[in-house]
């Protein structure tokens, strides 16, 4: 059976436009998790596919500064795995949701506890960096009577082998990571960067989005040519933490409307 | 039934795994086949064996410490003497072991994590033997309290890089040196310093180390005429000495074996890197280990005032030896580390590091607890000259 987040984002895929997936995180806003449907709200608002909501943790080595930075802040606000859980029980929203969290704190809440906890509410997505493959099972033994999807990771340096054994089988969405380097890491990308992507998003049955220092409309439009997406996190998270609301909706519609 | 760990994914029973982002799995995977491939080649041993009796200056003495014995009045004590080893402590066994394997992988650039400094210093060391581009990630708070060791590293041609992350301590550095090691993937080595990190990391930083044990056994039995020790003890940060003394005798059950954390100042305090006595099992740095964390599985800072300590978590294999009970851990205090530190000096005049300091005042307990007729061992892992002036400035504060 083909989960709801699969469906949904194939859905988008077929209609001709690209997916655009903003990444926020939990509890870095002036209310603290108080104000987290308010900024779901306003990424549903400018027309995004999906959310992916960020949890908090001390030592995220997969992200750059902007994210660390907005992790302890949301931290010092006393945010945590537990009470983000418990707000996301109380309202569902209008789009799917996919939760990014390092491992630590999924084996301290409890895999299996978390995954019922999280049946009922929006989270239809889980990204875990600091999961590999071999150890997916971890997670993915309690998700086959779930509609939550574990979704995987192919990087740079993930071989031609390995790619197929990772996206066989994989629901929800191919999280294809642009650089070798942390979230948020702008600059040059590599030559064989779209040649990669293309062929990733060939090999695939579900959509193939682009993430890591994606933040211009270029990058847009250069990921659309070649996978079905992008995710965008530190450019959205930094100018939502400094104020630029109307700076940031601007952006996830202009994500959102590309027509392929 | 003879011990053999880690299992084919590396785990160490519960313990250890590879939890590292996609980008570094590629990595880890060619270094664990590189790894065997070295493992199983006299070439590579050959050469490695040369570079420690040479370069390390190996073996290092197995002394009988008569003067501590006496004053315990317990167990004969041995000091397996780890702190004669070129640049001071063990940390070089290991930095030499894996600058030969990134050689052999035909890496360029080496890379690692330091706290105190001792395993920066041992893999610039390692690096500028081998004309290889170094650089070390040290938090910016001890890039302040170990200048002399920064210093060093650079003296040695490395580039010290102050990480000024998260609490600017030893585990945000591994964050900065695991980032730096994704971003530069193609031709850089990351070296651990401890027995820590995703496989093969804990196996392979425990069988460089295990030259420690190895020779311990041997020099032993040369002067008992073929016995074994009844226990071997050794001081426990991340614990690559400690591994390194412990696994050689691991199937020898006659041989207990103790662990002394940094109990910082104090259990009752917040001020520890008791891991074992205060920590559970969480996911680090890689690997699946018991680590000091909040309710929510936020990483605690650490505190010792040994830098080589002060890191909350403990390798995967001592918390398997833990779990079964092959081996007993129990810490000790800043205070009691510091009498350790000034008994050894005066009884023997041997001035050890901080981070052995531990061992010594755990050694006391233990050994107080056994007869005359049993035996020993301690890893003296380190000196401290480098730790001098620390102290130094400790006793005058508190007019001692």
């Amino acid at each position: 059976m083909l989960k709801s987040l699969s469906k949904h984002l194939q859905a988008i895929k077929e209609s001709g436009r690209g997916i655009f997936v903003p990444y926020i995180m939990a509890g870095d806003h002036q209310q603290g998790l108080d104000g987290l449907f308010e900024t779901i709200a306003l990424m549903e608002g400018a027309g995004a596919s999906a959310v992916e909501v960020g949890i908090p943790w001390s030592d995220p080595v997969a992200d750059g500064p902007v994210i660390e930075l907005a992790g302890q802040r949301s931290l010092a606000r006393g945010v945590n795995l537990r009470a983000i859980v418990e707000k996301l029980q109380e309202q569902q929203t209008g789009l799917p949701l996919v939760m990014m969290t390092y491992m630590n704190p999924v084996y301290q809440y409890g895999i299996e506890a978390l995954i019922e906890d999280l049946a009922g509410t929006s989270v239809k997505g889980l990204i875990i960096p600091d999961l590999p493959y071999e150890h997916q099972d971890m997670v993915k033994a309690y998700l086959a009577d779930s509609d939550i999807a574990l979704v995987p990771l192919v990087s740079l340096t993930t071989g031609l082998e390995r790619q197929r054994l990772l996206v066989e089988g994989a629901e929800g969405f191919v999280y294809a990571v642009a650089i070798n380097g942390v979230t948020g890491k702008s600059g040059s990308y590599r030559d064989d960067l779209d040649k990669h992507l293309a062929r990733l998003t060939q090999l695939a049955d579900i959509p193939v989005l682009t993430g890591f220092g994606v933040s211009t409309a270029e990058d847009i439009e250069r990921f659309n040519r070649v996978s079905d997406g992008v995710i965008v996190g530190s450019k959205i998270v930094r100018d939502l933490h400094e104020g630029r609301v109307q700076e940031v909706t601007d952006f996830v519609a202009l994500g959102s409307q590309v027509k392929k | 039934m003879t011990y053999q760990k880690p299992d084919a994914q590396g785990f160490f029973g519960r313990f250890g795994g590879q939890f590292v982002p996609e980008t570094l799995m590629t990595a880890v995977l060619e270094l664990d086949q590189a790894y065997r491939e070295a493992k199983a080649d006299p070439a590579f041993q050959a050469q490695l064996n040369d570079l420690l009796r040479n370069y390390v200056g190996r073996e290092t003495p197995l002394y009988y410490a008569e003067r501590l014995s006496q004053h315990i009045g317990g167990a004969q004590i041995y000091l397996k003497r780890e702190d004669l080893n070129h640049t001071g402590a063990h940390k070089i066994n290991n930095a030499l072991g894996q600058v030969l394997l990134a050689q052999r992988m035909g890496k360029k650039k080496i890379i690692a994590e330091t706290g105190a400094g001792q395993h920066g210093v041992a893999t610039a060391t390692a690096a500028a033997l081998f004309d290889m581009d170094c650089t070390i990630y040290m938090g910016e708070e001890d890039v302040k309290r170990q200048a002399l060791n920064v210093f060093r590293m650079e003296l040695l041609g490395a580039k010290v890089f102050s990480v000024k992350d998260g609490s600017r301590v030893l585990k945000d550095a591994v964050n900065a040196a695991l980032r730096a090691w994704v971003a530069g993937i193609e031709d850089t080595h990351y070296i651990m310093g401890s027995a820590l990190g995703p496989a093969p990391f804990p196996e392979m930083v425990r069988d460089f180390q295990s030259v420690i044990g190895s020779e311990a056994k041997r020099q032993f039995a040369e002067i008992s005429g073929g016995k074994l020790p009844d226990a071997v003890l050794a001081c426990i940060g991340g614990g690559s000495n400690a591994i390194g003394m412990f696994y050689p005798f691991v199937n020898d059950e006659s041989v207990a074996m103790y662990g002394a954390e940094a109990a910082g100042l104090g259990l009752d305090t917040e001020q520890h890197a008791a891991t074992f006595a205060k920590g559970r099992p969480g996911i680090l740095h890689g690997s699946l280990m018991d680590v000091l964390q909040d309710a929510h599985g936020q990483i605690m800072e650490a505190f010792s005032i040994s830098a080589g300590l002060d890191y909350p978590g403990v390798g995967p294999e001592h918390c398997h030896f833990n779990e079964i009970g092959r081996a007993t851990y129990d810490s000790i205090t800043d205070q009691e580390a510091l009498e350790g530190f000034k008994l050894l000096s005066r009884l023997e005049g041997i001035i050890p590091a901080l981070e052995s300091s531990h061992a010594i005042a755990l050694c006391q307990k233990v050994a107080a607890g056994m007869s005359p007729d049993q035996s020993l061992i301690v890893c003296l892992s380190g000196r401290g000259d480098k730790d001098v002036m620390q102290v130094k400035e400790r006793f005058e504060a508190e007019g001692a």
